[in-house]
């Protein structure tokens, strides 16, 4: 389904993408790891399409169309959801409301006829219970003045409401209460499907307990350097990740000799 | 989910309908202006003498003033002498049909959802058929006749009700008011009145459409609107006008009278032809508008959606003298391209315990600049007055501009005022993230407009909240990107 390729991306001139390479197909879960500024929320940016990052090198497939060649939105209509790691409020405007407005653009894009009023307030019940995702919250305006759990489990629920391909959830686990990471955690596991994939990037262990990963991927210094199976996270979780950067500088002089 | 956006959903499916409308045509005469200008216009239109001479102390008045100065811009050079100032009944029609019309103007109405008639209309096409609502018109005559409400033009007025419109033209915004008041009272065309009486609650939305036809004619109409003691009235007022490359001057002047116990809501849509990107031709829109809450209780509340003209120079303002009486300010002005809107209000706190409230959201794009100016005046018996006023300023982009300027003035200590001002950014984060849903950028904008303007949209009537919601997302057409 994904494809990346020696994936190389700046930000204000400073390589902060140093040749990502990542295979996920249909029905996976993959988990990326890594320390803080190792370039996590940057690659799902690049993903999404945030302009502020130069591409300056590689190639990101998104079942065989050019993902890096689209808008945005057109990004997100095929089929891309980033959770964002710091969702933005947007006052005034209703959630509900902005919710229909994204489906439908993404239904016209899928060449779906539009939901009736009755059909997408149906819709919303449904996936207001998928993730238990309280109704008072979703009638209110956009992430403004939700608490930081609230923010993140708005995130999941819009995540249920446009069905994507490809969901990429950035530290959609850190604020959350250990009930709320049990709740969003079932609800992922029931939009899970043959057809879909997600890549989770988190710091804890804990949340790959909920939702087994099929492949767990350390991302350091803007590379993976390291994959594995779901046992790579309970490594790191007991290490660190000191070993690794060890390793990798190791390779790195060994490398320049 | 909730109603509104149900609700919303389902009027903006649903054809354009009004409780009732009186369409105004503007059109052309002789250009120039002197008193025999003035004696013609009265002459056309069959005018009482004592309706002349009021004119000529207006005309009097306009040749002592000055253009004001104080304004956050700088007052074009306006030809009184090159502009046409009797609007003939009849128009010339410019095209034989739709295809001549620039396809720009026609793809605006179509996303306004204006019937076809009313479109050739305002891209000056012979229309057969002006309105076909006649029959629906008198159904609805007749039954605002039975409640003893009058709506009607002001020249109809002036012959059918002459007390009504001796006793209270001009009582609330002088002849001698402002420069534009001013020439208004010397050459004003037409206008509507309307009279509410003792204890009535008028059953429909009354409104008025204005629009401007005809090249080089200015267009001066007058509005009067008198609730009379425990009554209740929602007027609303639309206004567009055609794209011509000319600056055209539009000054008009609206006096509103509350009486004990009365309510007026005053709603404006204003759409007039802003000028092209480059500030090329658009409406001088130069307009006085007043209200005097005259007994207790009294309340009147403006709410304004200002989208158009060149350059927009208003300020609604309320005199609250009843004690107990209360006015309302609820504004939405957005400039885009070159455009200037240099509006906010005035209100005066005469009696005891009166209550205003202004809530003020300016919107600047492109190189629009947006000024905000309030006044609140706190006089020696309002005891226990108290405003609020909340005045916010939207940036897109970094070439536009937002200015705020508040007087107050308190001669009262009993008084309480509060202001409140806020100025913020369309955030590059915000609009990614509706991007990121897989709404575009243009839309995303419109998303964010509309919400930051909602508590003024949300005063306006129905059917006037979704035309009003699409003519922001219009005029911010090509702001982003
Ligand atoms: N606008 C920017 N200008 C300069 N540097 C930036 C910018 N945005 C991100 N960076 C840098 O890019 C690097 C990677 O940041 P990124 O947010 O991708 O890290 P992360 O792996 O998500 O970290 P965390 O675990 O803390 O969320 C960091 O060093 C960060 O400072
Ligand atoms: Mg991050």
């Amino acid at each position: 389904m994904l494809s990346i390729k020696n994936l190389h991306a700046n930000i204000e001139g400073k390589e902060i993408l140093k040749g990502i390479n990542l295979e996920v197909k249909a029905g996976e879960v993959h988990a990326i790891m890594g320390p803080n500024g190792s370039g996590k929320s940057s690659l799902a940016s690049v993903l999404a399409g945030r302009e502020n990052y130069e591409i300056t090198e590689g190639e990101v497939w998104l079942d065989g169309k050019n993902l890096l060649d689209m808008k945005p939105e057109v990004r997100a209509r095929e089929g891309v959801f980033l959770a964002f790691q710091y969702p933005v409020e947007i006052p005034g405007v209703s959630n509900i409301n902005f919710l229909r407005t994204a489906l439908s653009e993404i239904r016209i894009h899928r060449n779906l006829p539009p939901l009736s009023a009755k059909e997408f307030l149906k819709m919303t019940k449904e996936k207001q219970a998928l993730v238990e995702f309280e109704a008072k919250l979703a009638n209110r305006s956009l992430n403004q003045g939700f608490s930081g759990g609230e923010k993140k489990r708005n995130e999941v629920f819009q995540l249920a409401m446009l069905e994507p391909k490809l969901s990429i959830l950035d530290e959609t686990d850190s604020g959350l209460d250990i009930d709320a990471l049990r709740i969003v955690s079932n609800g992922i596991n029931k939009l899970r499907s043959a057809d879909n994939a997600f890549v989770l990037i988190t710091h804890y262990q804990r949340l790959l307990e909920y939702i087994v990963p099929d492949f767990v991927h350390v991302l350091y210094n803007g590379q993976i350097v390291r994959s594995g199976t779901k046992e790579l996270a309970l490594e790191l979780e007991e290490k660190g990740y000191d070993w690794l950067k060890e390793e990798f500088h190791g390779n790195e002089s060994i490398n320049k000799i | 989910m909730e109603k509104d956006d149900l609700m919303l959903e389902q009027l903006a499916n649903r054809e354009y309908e009004f409780g009732f409308v009186t369409a105004i045509d503007m059109d052309i005469s002789e250009i120039g202006l002197n008193e025999d200008t003035v004696r013609f216009i009265s002459a056309k239109k069959n005018e009482p003498q004592w309706l002349l001479d009021w004119r000529m102390k207006g005309f009097k008045a306009f040749q002592k003033q000055e253009m004001p100065q104080w304004q956050n811009f700088k007052m074009p050079e306006i030809d009184f002498q090159s502009i046409s100032y009797y609007a003939a009944p009849k128009q010339q029609a410019k095209y034989a049909s739709l295809d001549e019309v620039d396809p720009e103007l026609l793809r605006t109405f179509e996303k306004l959802g204006i019937p076809m008639s009313e479109q050739k209309h305002l891209a000056g096409v012979a229309v057969d058929v002006v309105f076909d609502s006649v029959s629906v018109t008198t159904t609805y005559k007749k039954h605002l006749n039975e409640l003893g409400i009058i709506f009607c033009s002001i020249s109809d007025a002036v012959k059918e009700h002459p007390e009504l419109i001796q006793k209270y033209l001009g009582s609330v915004v002088p002849h001698t008011d402002n420069v534009f008041a001013s020439l208004n009272t010397a050459v004003f065309s037409d206008g509507s009145f309307v009279y509410i009486p003792k204890g009535v609650r008028c059953p429909m939305e009354l409104s008025t459409y204005f629009r401007i036809n005809a090249e080089n004619t200015g267009q001066f109409e007058r509005t009067l609107i008198i609730a009379d003691e425990d009554s209740y009235v929602s007027y609303l007022e639309g206004c567009t006008a055609p794209m011509r490359d000319e600056n055209q001057l539009h000054a008009a002047v609206v006096e509103l009278i509350a009486m004990k116990g009365a309510e007026i809501k005053y709603s404006t849509v204003q759409n007039w032809y802003p000028g092209d990107k480059e500030g090329k031709g658009g409406i001088f829109n130069f307009v006085t508008k007043r209200g005097a809450c005259r007994g207790e209780r009294a309340k009147i509340s403006w709410t304004q959606v200002e989208t158009g003209s060149a350059i927009t120079w208003k300020y609604p303002s309320i005199l609250l003298q009843g004690d107990y009486s209360s006015g309302e300010f609820y504004s939405v002005a957005v400039t885009n391209n070159m455009q200037i809107a240099d509006t906010g209000t005035k209100i005066y706190h005469l009696g005891a315990h009166t209550k205003s409230r202004i809530i003020s959201k300016g919107i600047s794009a492109g190189k629009g600049q947006n000024s905000y100016r309030g006044l609140v005046q706190m006089g020696p018996k309002a005891a226990y007055a108290r405003n609020f006023t909340q005045c916010d300023s939207l940036l897109i982009g970094d070439l536009c501009g937002a200015h705020t300027f508040p007087y107050i003035e308190s001669k009262n200590n009993t008084a309480t005022i509060e202001h409140e001002a806020t100025t913020s950014k369309i955030g590059e984060d915000q609009v990614f993230y509706l991007n990121q849903r897989g709404i575009d950028a243009e839309q995303a904008i419109a998303l964010i407009v509309n919400g930051y303007a909602k508590d003024v949209l949300n005063q306006l009537p129905m059917e006037f909240a979704v035309e009003a919601q699409k003519l922001l997302s219009l005029t911010l057409e090509g702001s982003v990107g």
